[in-house]
Parts: structure tokens; C-alpha cells; sequence
């Protein structure tokens, strides 16, 4: 990995170190929650569920459970002494079902014994007595019954009705688009232990601790000073631990209040997979004019999500749908009505790239249909349609894009890829090839970072510095193996001019950063790099004065590099000066807190500057098809993606590479399937199949943009890099309706759903075969 | 049987392997416990993960090691712990990711290449695919792509996107391995002091009396000999016949049941010898689908893809061919092949064996012709022989480690550009692996010609019924079933590109 170190000390700030617990992984020394010591006398928690999708409970008859082996306590809903609520946004996610169940895997009680195994087998003895209701299990259903988590949101811009109308133009489609699970390898896991006078001490596998401290604190009626939720590292999360964890950490921590033993609840694969939810899985109507070049007039879109029984964070999750509707397109005209489905199905949550894969799904789905209908390359349609300089770069949502380099990278990987003539060789074997086929597809990625909910976009950190000259580092992101805490170290190895082994990098912890925003959207280093470098910053001009003083030079001569510390003649170690300015009695701990600039959105309007800025990528893939299986497999990805000035390259190009292959499994192999009463059948890896190693490419050439400083002032000009990438796979997708557009010798749009599985390939292809 | 008489009277109570060098000796071990629960519960070794305890993510992996056939070296074989029974390490090293840097903080060459390819994010994989890379280390001393993603194909990770390990296991052969121990010497390295001296502390652990032991109320045999077990299978006509125990582990981690009386077959002399004779693959039940598939492969090529695609390598170290075959599940992926080959079962009951053609071993779903008491003792294969062409293809969601859709098996015989003999079978299409008679009819004495295909395929429409499920609908399954036979012909006349698993590779 080309290392771009700003400075000499060991893991400078754009040096390709590796993970900071990368030695600890490979020997297994890594400790997770459930590796953690376990206190004595430590119960283990199971969880019993609902079997229906939606009923009523005529009666819940827990004695056998109660009666097991080793058990030594059960607990209910009405034994909830605060909020029986985890939902983060609104107040509609019971922990434990009250009287109705709305989907199969709900939390009904919850039962602790000795071990996890007899909790397990307990929560199995269960008789629960159902009147069942009706259930509303599909997007389609749900929109024609009116059946919303929330209401839907309409954003709109210029007249697309008319200007539709008014096209040389017209299509209309439709298409569907699955959800996707985590699967994070680590499941679910939360330990809770009693503290003094009915205080809760939560391990907590989360992104987001100090929501797991505030919905811990009002289940079980007591306040957030009385909680405190812990958190070193995750095993992957991925989004499904930024609301997810809260309902796991609530049940340990009721059960600990409970019988004041510590408690440990780790959802089995399968329970996990069952009770906790996943990506929005979509339906997606349109209708779009354009012209002979393929350029749009106008658009209307209709996204529909299947929320699931509440609204956890969906609300948000649609709104950034609505916001990547464009992805790197100028839209002048056009309209998109958002619908939140209430189903009985479960709760969707965040997923890496949090709505916003679903919206660039739907624009890139329209594109290529476009290019099919004119009978074009579908990059000539893309970059008809990208995004101007100084003219048409307004969003939809009023946001003048000012960082656009779509069309530098597009050119670049257009040349670096082959692009051109690797698809006039394809063309050439296809017409010889009568079984399979090739296809190649370039698309474009541009998204956007911040929150949407701009008081979100705030973080904090704490640094002490000892009298040995370490450092002990804090801050409010937490660590799920996207390399924050290394990064965060970077900066604040740089800032303080010391070797990064002498910073202590420490578990997020809510009673050392409080309120701290969940680690999510991408904004991770961004934030806390900015917090920590501003705490640093506060040390080091506290001993850069000091310094000054005590050596009798003015400030300007204090200078820090490579561990030493200059004043005027004199040098003397990082150390040296701690210990020399805690004699002194200046104070060597600081906070540092951080909020991003320039943003500010109304949501009445969805309009403003929600975003502070865009990263950029783009990426070739090709694809290979069996039109007698439908079975598909990735030839060759090229990848040129933008990082800024990336804080680690060796860390940024694993969230690029993973991120892709992620999005892969997302857009192919990954299918979740519910049979007719509302049972996911596909709840563990024996039935859920996410890529494994030989789904990879060959042939992968990722590359990351060069000297392309984030044009904001971010964190040493860096840009966010967790879920941009993702975006990058649907590339993979296109290839594959190119080799199936192959079948109808490119003369009609094809039909292809995602994820595209052998089936839905094969549908696709028998469709293009047709003669309608 | 008198209590004094019992096939069992003369067992060992106490289980026995070895860790890190010490014999572990473990008494009241309940025969139901993993190995992954053992570490991680009872020793407290937590470096090895629980990730799904089915067998089907790799976090558990370690690495067991015996005597290979030869004697002389050992043989590392990755292995689920989450679905291994804790006896079965009876009279066997465990190594563990903790096992490989030790004490002295030494890493080992695959450890150090994951560090330095960048191999690991959350780490939470990272144990199970360092452990997989380390089998690999043992057993290949320069993989190729497409073996190294084989290695692979039983680890999951969710963060790297797979490119950075698969650097690792290129990149763990380059180190220095700096030191003489077995663990650190790549697989080519002679036989040294280190690995003598582990060979003699397995052979002097094997050498007592067989294992018989009770725990929690349920009871473990692991017999040496085929005349004890044939004796024990008797004597508990109940009892659960335990071989590589990828289904019966999860029948414990999963449905929570506990069988109580387990009788092993691993280790019995006479079900796991593997051999050519008269003309057949002649397979003891117990013999592991590694070495299974090695010997069908070195016989039947054309079968390749479909036994590398067939679980993964710590499945098939430890499943058996046997148990595949009498867990009579209707997607087992090796049964449609075996049935075209008109393979056949030596069925044991007491002393006295009985021959069952496969094709007549299926009676109903999960149901076969087992007799209580009665159990696989061999497989013999007849080899195809000059003029047959043989295939078989699994259609799955993912390409490693899945269970199939459809999986169709073919073998016909031309005489003369017709066919003299067709064999054609499918899993995933009936409640059991079945023969395709109708569709073998309309294929025999015809011309071996697209249109004899054609006729074939609609045959299949009368020969199956199938359902719809996670894994694909009936219509796909129907659709499917029909082209991989066109596949199949297609194949044998030579046209070019038909299989996108291997485009290009």
C-alpha cells in the first residue's frame, strides 16, 4: 500500500498501518462481549417468540418454562417497571410484546437460567394462545390497505408531468428490489451487571451506546446517569447494531434489575436473523420523458418500502431514498412520493448506505432502460446526464453540488478499464456464444455525507496525557471494525507529533463521551477525528505555552515533531515535557468537541443543505451468464473511488473493497425469502448466502483517486469511505441486464429483479426470449 | 446380555487428546458437548468464535490433527468445532488459533500474513480463517487461486471482501518460518523432530482399549473394530450412528435434541479404508468426503466441480460419504451421482451384510431401508466404464458451499450415436434423490441428437413434482432440471462455453 505519511512518526496521519487490533484478532486475543470474563453467578437470558405475524394474545401460560431445569426466572411485558418501548425515534417498539404480536420472531418474554443452553431449550416450553388477525405481509398489500409506519413524503422539483408530457420520449417500469441481512459474523450480544444501588453497568455489542444508555435507563424506570454502556469492539455491525442493540441490552439489563445477577443475552444465528431486522427491501414505479440523446426532461418515482412492524429509523432511512434518487444526475423536473409500509414482517433498520442504495438502484435501473429503449451505450445516457459544473448542479432538494468530479473519474476508469473495447469483445461473443453470454456495465456513485438530522452531526472526545507522555484516547465513535479507532489514533498521533503505540486507544464508554451520536452514516472518523484533533489541539497549545514559558522563547519556536519537542536550543521528549508541565500544574486532559459545518435542512420542505459534502466513485464490472441456469459470475471489477485525502489508505481500500463485494451479495446471491405466513425461511448461512472468497473477481483492480483533497475542511481533507463503496456494486448488476439484454440482441429492456439469483436471471433471459 | 457382557464392558472412561502439547483427560464428559463449547465454556479459550453453530461460517474453525494412512506424518484437517462432539477428539491433536503463536508470542506465518495483507477488520472471523489458512499452510505448499478459494470456501467474512486474505495465503508462504516446530514448517518441509514427537504421543494415546464412556446420562463408543461396532449397533438398535456428525451436531446446537446413545464410526478399522477392487470404488462408510472425493475424482474427472463445490473443506473433513448417504436427505448433493452409476450399499446388521442398490435405498422422504440395528458398512462403485460419458451439476444461489436447487447427474452409453444405457438422477426435485425412469426411457435406443434431448426434457415434466422453497420455485425447478440435461449433451458434443463456473479459469 503507497504510503502519503504526513509526518516521520510511527502512524502518521495517511500512513497504511494496519488495524490497531490486528495482532490481537489473529491470535484470538480480541476480546467481544461474549469473550469478556463473566462475573460470578452470571445468568444467561433467552428469548421466547412469537409464532404468528399477527395476533392477538388470548393467553400466555409460562409454567413449564418457569418449571425447567436450571431456570431461575422468567419475565414478561407488565413486569417491565419503566417504558416498554425501544424504538429509537417513535415509541412503537415494544421490548416485550404487551397482548399483540405483529411479526413472527417478536419478543414475547424473556427467560433466565444457569446456562444458555437450558435458557434456550426453556424458552421453547412456552403455550401461548393466539387469535389470529389478519397480517399484511407485501409492499404491494400494504400500499393498497394504506398500511404506513409513517406518512409518506413527497419531494418535488419544476413540473415532471408536463415535462414527461412534453419528451420526445416516454417509458414506464417498475421493478423490485430484495432487502438484505447484515450478518455480521458477531450476533447480538449484550451482558448487563448490577451496580451500587440499582445502577446498570451494559456491555453492549451497539454503534450507538449512548442510545443503549437511554432506552436501558427508561425500561427499567431509572435515569441516564444511572446506566453506564460500554462498548470496545463489534464483530461487524454494519447498521444492524445502530438500533438494533437496544433491545438486546434492554432484556439482559430488566433481567439483571430483575434478580440482580448479572445477565447475558447472545441471540443464537438463527434467533438473530429472525427478531432483528435487515435492509429495506423495495418496490419502485416510473415514469420518464427524455429526449433523443437520452437525456432526462422529467421523472416521476414511487419508492415503497417494506418497514416492517414499526418505524425504528425508517424514517430517515427513506428520506436519504428520496435524497439518492439522483445519484449523479441532474433531474430538472421531477417528482418522488416516498411510502413507509407498515407490515408484519420485522422492523427494518440500517444497513450500510441507509436507504440511499435503494434510491441510486432505481435512477440507475431507469438509465439503463433508457439506453435500451434508444439503443445506446448506457454510459453515453449516464454522462448525458451527469451533473454540470456551475449549471445544472442543483439537486432535487435545492442543494448546489460543489465538489463534482464525476466526470473526472468516470474518464479515468473509462481508459483504465478498457471499457470500450472490452464491450465490443463481448459483443463479438455473444453473437458467438449461444449459452452464455457477457456483459460489462460502468455506474457511477455519488453520495452524500452528514446525517440528514442535522443535530446529529456533533461528536466529542476526551484525551488524557500521563506523566510519561502516553496518551489515553476516548471519543463517541465506537469500533465494528472500519478501522475508526485507528484512524482517530492517526490524528491525534500527528496532532501531538508522538508514535501512535504511545495512545491508549480505550472502548467507548457513555460516562467518558456523553450523547454521542451512533457511528453511522459514514460520518465516523470525520467527526470524532475532528473532535479528537481538537482535543489534542487544546493539549498541545497548553504545552506549547507552557513551553514557551518555561524555556523563556516565544510560541513560535515550540515546535513538536517526530516525538521531540523544540524550544528555541533546547529539545527534550514528548515525555520530558508531560512530566515537566504536570510539575507545573498544567492540566493534561481535554474534551474536544466537534459539529459540521454549513449544513442545515427543513424537512417540512426537504430542501436545504443536508449534506456537507459528496464523495464520488465509479466502477466497471463484468459478468459472465448461463442462459440454461441462470447462474451468473464475476468476471472483472475495476474500481476508482474517492477518498480525499484518505487518513490510512491500506484501511480506506478494505472499505472499498469490502464494501463492494458486500454490495455484490446484496444485488445476487443474497435472498430473503418469507414463506406464506410470515415466516423468513432464510434466517441462517445454510440458507442466507452471503459472497465467499470465490465469488470475488479474478481479476479486481481497485485504485484510489489521486491527489483529489476533500474540497471541504475535513478532517486532514479526507472524505468518508464506510458506505459509499457499496454503491459501487451495482455495477454488478448492470453487467449482468447487459449479458441478459444480450438475448434479445439488445432490442428490448430487460426485466431483471434483484437480487438477481440463478431464478431471477433465468426469468429475466426466458423474458427476453419472448415474443411480446 | 448380562451386565458383565455387554459389548461395552471393556472400554476406556476416559477421553483423551492433546493441546498444546499436554494430554488433556477429561471423565463424565457429556457426549453431546462441542468442541467450540468445551473451549469456550469450560476452558474459557475464547479465541475460537461461535458464528452460526451450524457448521456454515467458519468462525469455529481449528484445526485436528492424526496419523495420516502412511503413519509417518501428520495430517492437519480444518474442522466446525460448533458441530463436533467433544469425544471425537479422542486419540487426536486440537489446535486452536491460541495454539499457533503460543506463549511465546511467535506468530505464526499465516498470522503474520494477515497482519500485513490487511486480512482482518472486525477480527471476529479472523480466527476461523486464520486456522483455515493454517491447514492450508499444512497441506499445500503453493495454491492456487481457485485452491486457495477451495480452503476458503467454509469461512465467511463480511468485512474484507475476501481480496486481502486471499493475498495472506499467497503471502504466509513467504515468511521465514524461523523456528523447527511442526506448526511452523510449510507442508513440503520433511518430517522433523517436532512432528516425530507428536506422531508418538497420538500413537502411544491409541494405544489402549477403545473409548466408552457416559456423561449427563448419555452414552459415547467410539470401536476400533468393525465386529465391536457391528455388536454395539445391536445391542442399542436405538442408538444414533455418529460419523462426521454435520447433521447430528446440529440436530443438539439447533433443535436441541439430545441423543443418548452415540456410537462412532470414525474410528472403526473396516469402515475407513477406502480401495479399488473389482472394478469398483470400494468406500467404507466412514471414510471422509476429502478422501472420498479425492479417489472419485482421481477415477471420474468429470466429477470434479461438483465434489470441490460440494459444502466446504471442514465440512467434508469431517462428513463421511456414508453419512450423506444415510441421512437420506433429498439434496445431498453426492446421491444423484452415485445413483447414476448404479452404485450399490453393503448394509450390515449383527454378523450378517446384505447388498442394496442405492436406487432401492430411498423409500420415502428421510426414510430408507434401514432395518433397526442395521447400518451402512460399504459403498461400491462401479467405475464407468470405456464409451460412458458422466456428469453432474448442483444449480445453487452461490457457486461454495450451498445446498443445491436442482442437482442433476447423467451417464449414458453410445452405440453406434445411440443410446444403449442412460442413467439420469436429481436431487432437490422429490421428497428423495430419485432416477428420472420416464426420462431415461425416451432417451433409450434414441439418437443422441438435440431432439431426443428435447423429448427427454418433457419427459422430466412426468418424472417430478417438485415444491417451491427458499432455495428456488417449482417452475425454476422444472425449467432447470430439463437444461442442465441439455447441458449435459451440449457438453458432450463438444460445444464450447457452457459453465460459467469455470469461464475462464
Amino acid at each position: 500500500m503507497r504510503s502519503r505519511a504526513r509526518s516521520a512518526i510511527a502512524g502518521a496521519v495517511g500512513s497504511p498501518i494496519p488495524h490497531d487490533s490486528s495482532r490481537l484478532h489473529v491470535t484470538g486475543r480480541a476480546a467481544f462481549t461474549d469473550d469478556l470474563p463473566e462475573p460470578r453467578d452470571l445468568l444467561h437470558v433467552a428469548v421466547g417468540t412469537s409464532t404468528k405475524a399477527h395476533a392477538r394474545i388470548r393467553s400466555l401460560d409460562l409454567s413449564a418454562v418457569s418449571a425447567a431445569p436450571g431456570v431461575i426466572a422468567v419475565m414478561t411485558a407488565n413486569e417491565i417497571p419503566g417504558a416498554n418501548n425501544c424504538g429509537p425515534v417513535v415509541d412503537d417498539d415494544p421490548i416485550l410484546a404487551a397482548g399483540l404480536v405483529e411479526y413472527v420472531g417478536q419478543a414475547v418474554f424473556s427467560v433466565a437460567a444457569d446456562t444458555a443452553e437450558r435458557a434456550r431449550k426453556a424458552a421453547r416450553l412456552a403455550r401461548i394462545d393466539y387469535e389470529e388477525l389478519t397480517p399484511v405481509l407485501g409492499i404491494r398489500e400494504a400500499i393498497a390497505a394504506r398500511s404506513f409506519v409513517l406518512p409518506t413524503e413527497s419531494l418535488f422539483r419544476g413540473d415532471s408531468k408536463k415535462a414527461i408530457a412534453d419528451a420526445a420520449h416516454r417509458l414506464k417500469g417498475s421493478v423490485e428490489l430484495g432487502g438484505q441481512d447484515q450478518f455480521y459474523l458477531e450476533g447480538q450480544i449484550a451482558m448487563a451487571l448490577p451496580a451500587e444501588d440499582g445502577d446498570l453497568f451494559v456491555y453492549s455489542s451497539t454503534q450507538h451506546p449512548g442510545e443503549v444508555q437511554h432506552l436501558v435507563a427508561e425500561a427499567t424506570g431509572r435515569q441516564s446517569k444511572d446506566v453506564i454502556v460500554e462498548c470496545r469492539r463489534m464483530g461487524g455491525a454494519f447498521g444492524g447494531k445502530e438500533s438494533q442493540p437496544a433491545l438486546i441490552a434492554c432484556i439482559a439489563a430488566l433481567m439483571t434489575q430483575k434478580t440482580g445477577r448479572a445477565c447475558k443475552l447472545r441471540l443464537d444465528r438463527d434467533v438473530d436473523m429472525i427478531m432483528t431486522g435487515k435492509r429495506h427491501d423495495f418496490v419502485i414505479d416510473y415514469e420518464v420523458g427524455f429526449d433523443e440523446r437520452g437525456r432526462i426532461d422529467g421523472i416521476d418515482f414511487m419508492f415503497a418500502s417494506r418497514c416492517g412492524m414499526s418505524a425504528d429509523l425508517s424514517g430517515a432511512i427513506n428520506d436519504r431514498t428520496m435524497f439518492h434518487c439522483d445519484n449523479a444526475y441532474f433531474l430538472r423536473n421531477v417528482t418522488v412520493v416516498s411510502h413507509r409500509c407498515k407490515t408484519n414482517t420485522v422492523s427494518n433498520t440500517a444497513f450500510r448506505g441507509f436507504g440511499g442504495p435503494q434510491g441510486m438502484f432505481g435512477i440507475e435501473v431507469v438509465i439503463d432502460d433508457i439506453a435500451r429503449h434508444l439503443g445506446l451505450d448506457p454510459l453515453q445516457v449516464r454522462r448525458e446526464n451527469f451533473y454540470g459544473k456551475g449549471e445544472r448542479d442543483t439537486t432535487p432538494y435545492q442543494q448546489k453540488i460543489e465538489d463534482n468530479i464525476i466526470n473526472e473519474i468516470v474518464d479515468e476508469l473509462v481508459n483504465t478499464s478498457g471499457y470500450l473495447e472490452r464491450r465490443a469483445d463481448i459483443r463479438k461473443f455473444n453473437q458467438q456464444n449461444p449459452v452464455l453470454k457477457r456483459g460489462i456495465a460502468l455506474t457511477p456513485v455519488k453520495f452524500g455525507i452528514s446525517f440528514t438530522a442535522t443535530h446529529l452531526n456533533q461528536a466529542g472526545a476526551l484525551l488524557h496525557v500521563y506523566t510519561d507522555g502516553t496518551v489515553h484516547l476516548n471519543h463517541g465513535g465506537t469500533e465494528m471494525g472500519q478501522g475508526l479507532f485507528t484512524k482517530v489514533a492517526q490524528v491525534v498521533a500527528e496532532e501531538l507529533q508522538i508514535d501512535i503505540d504511545r495512545i491508549k486507544i480505550t472502548a467507548s464508554d457513555t460516562s467518558k463521551v456523553p450523547n454521542a451520536s451512533a457511528t453511522a452514516a459514514s460520518s465516523g472518523s470525520d467527526m470524532n477525528g475532528k473532535a479528537a484533533q481538537i482535543a489534542a489541539a487544546k493539549i498541545r497549545r497548553r504545552l506549547t505555552s507552557f513551553a514557551a514559558d518555561h524555556f523563556s522563547v516565544a510560541e513560535q519556536e515550540v515546535v513538536f515533531d517526530n516525538n521531540e519537542i523544540r524550544a528555541g536550543g533546547k529539545t527534550l521528549s514528548f515525555a520530558e515535557l508531560a512530566h515537566l508541565a504536570w510539575f507545573a500544574r498544567v492540566p493534561l486532559s481535554a474534551t474536544g468537541f466537534y459539529r459540521t459545518p454549513k449544513i442545515n435542512y427543513d424537512r417540512s420542505t426537504f430542501s436545504g443543505r443536508p449534506f456537507f459534502y459528496y464523495a464520488y466513485g465509479a466502477a466497471v464490472s463484468e459478468v459472465i451468464i448461463d442462459t440454461l441456469t441462470g447462474e451468473q459470475r464475476l468476471l472483472r471489477a475495476d474500481i476508482l473511488h474517492d477518498c480525499g485525502d484518505s487518513l490510512n489508505p491500506a484501511i480506506d481500500m478494505g472499505q472499498i473493497e469490502g464494501g463492494f463485494i458486500q454490495g455484490v451479495g446484496w444485488l445476487t446471491s443474497e435472498e430473503l425469502w418469507w414463506n406464506a405466513e410470515g415466516e423468513l425461511k432464510t434466517h441462517a448461512p445454510s440458507t442466507y448466502k452471503i459472497p465467499t472468497s470465490s465469488d470475488v473477481p479474478v481479476d479486481f483492480r481497485v485504485s484510489m483517486l489521486r491527489s483529489s483533497p476533500n474540497r471541504e475542511e475535513t478532517i486532514y481533507r479526507s472524505k468518508a469511505v464506510g458506505e459509499p463503496p457499496l454503491m459501487l456494486s451495482l455495477s454488478a448488476f448492470h453487467a449482468i441486464r447487459d449479458a441478459v439484454a444480450s438475448v434479445s440482441d439488445y432490442s428490448k429492456r430487460p426485466q431483471l429483479e434483484a437480487p438477481a439469483t440463478p431464478e431471477s436471471v433465468l426469468k429475466a433471459v426466458i423474458e427476453q426470449q419472448s415474443d411480446e | 446380555m448380562s451386565e458383565g457382557k455387554t459389548a461395552h464392558s471393556n472400554c476406556r472412561k476416559t477421553l483423551r487428546f492433546i493441546l498444546d502439547g499436554e494430554t488433556v483427560e477429561l471423565n463424565d464428559v457429556d457426549p453431546n458437548r462441542t468442541v467450540l463449547q468445551y473451549l469456550r465454556e469450560d476452558i474459557r479459550r475464547t479465541g475460537t468464535k461461535e458464528g452460526c453453530a451450524e457448521g456454515d461460517c467458519g468462525a469455529c474453525t481449528v484445526v485436528v490433527a492424526d496419523i495420516d494412512p502412511s503413519g509417518e506424518r501428520l495430517r492437519a484437517r480444518a474442522v466446525n468445532s460448533c458441530i463436533q462432539f467433544l469425544p471425537t477428539l479422542d486419540g487426536k491433536e486440537l489446535l486452536t488459533v491460541e495454539s499457533l503463536a503460543g506463549a511465546e508470542e511467535v506468530l505464526h506465518p499465516a498470522q503474520r500474513a494477515m497482519i500485513d495483507c490487511h486480512g482482518s477488520q472486525c477480527g471476529f472471523c479472523t480466527p476461523g480463517f486464520v486456522m483455515s489458512l493454517f491447514a492450508l499452510f499444512k497441506s499445500n505448499a503453493s495454491p492456487t487461486r481457485q485452491q486457495i478459494d477451495e480452503a476458503l470456501a467454509g469461512n465467511l467474512c463480511r468485512c474484507t471482501g475476501y481480496r486481502p486474505i486471499v493475498d495472506a495465503a499467497r503471502e504466509m508462504y513467504k515468511a521465514n518460518p524461523g523456528s523447527d516446530s511442526w506448526l511452523m514448517q510449510p507442508s513440503n518441509a520433511e518430517a522433523g523432530a517436532d512432528e516425530q514427537r507428536r506422531i508418538a504421543k497420538l500413537e502411544a494415546l491409541f494405544a489402549d482399549e477403545p473409548l466408552g464412556i457416559e456423561g449427563c446420562g448419555r452414552k459415547f463408543f467410539s470401536p476400533r473394530e468393525l465386529d465391536h461396532f457391528a455388536e454395539l449397533v445391536a445391542e442399542y438398535p436405538s442408538a444414533t450412528i455418529l460419523a462426521g456428525g454435520t447433521d447430528i451436531g446440529l440436530w443438539v446446537t439447533k433443535q436441541h435434541r439430545n441423543p443418548d446413545v452415540l456410537i462412532y464410526s470414525g474410528n472403526v478399522d473396516g469402515l475407513t479404508d477406502i480401495a479399488v477392487r473389482g472394478g469398483c470404488l470400494d468406500i467404507g462408510a466412514a471414510v471422509s468426503l476429502t478422501d472420498a472425493m479425492e479417489m472419485i475424482i482421481a477415477h471420474v474427472p468429470a466429477l470434479e466441480e461438483l465434489f470441490v463445490r460440494f459444502a466446504s473443506p471442514p465440512i467434508r473433513n469431517a462428513a463421511t460419504l456414508g453419512g450423506n448417504i444415510a441421512n437420506g436427505s433429498p439434496i445431498g448433493d453426492s446421491m444423484p451421482a452415485l445413483l447414476v452409476m448404479d452404485a450399490e450399499l453393503i448394509l450390515r446388521a449383527g454378523g450378517s451384510s446384505r447388498s442394496v442398490a442405492l436406487a432401492d435405498f430411498y423409500l420415502a422422504y428421510q426414510q430408507t431401508a434401514l432395518q433397526p440395528g442395521e447400518f451402512i458398512e460399504r459403498i461400491r462403485i462401479p467405475l464407468p466404464g470405456e464409451g460412458n460419458l458422466v456428469q453432474s451439476y448442483k444449480v445453487a444461489k452461490r457457486f461454495d458451499q450451498d445446498i443445491s436447487a436442482v442437482c442433476g447427474a447423467y451417464r449414458v452409453r453410445l452405440d453406434d450415436g445411440k443410446v444403449a444405457e442412460a442413467r439420469i438422477a436429481y436431487g432437490g426435485m422429490a421428497e428423495i434423490p430419485a432416477r428420472a425412469m420416464k426420462c431415461e426411457q425416451s432417451l433409450l435406443g434414441s439418437e443422441w441428437k438435440e431432439e431426443s434431448i428435447e423429448r427427454a426434457m418433457r419427459a422430466l415434466d412426468e418424472d417430478f413434482s417438485p415444491i417451491s422453497d427458499m432455495r428456488s420455485s417449482a417452475a425454476y425447478r422444472r425449467q432447470v432440471c430439463g437444461n442442465l440435461l441439455k447441458r449435459f449433451y451440449l457438453e458432450t458434443i463438444g460445444s464450447p462455453a457452457v459453465r460459467v463456473y469455470s469461464y475462464g479459469r
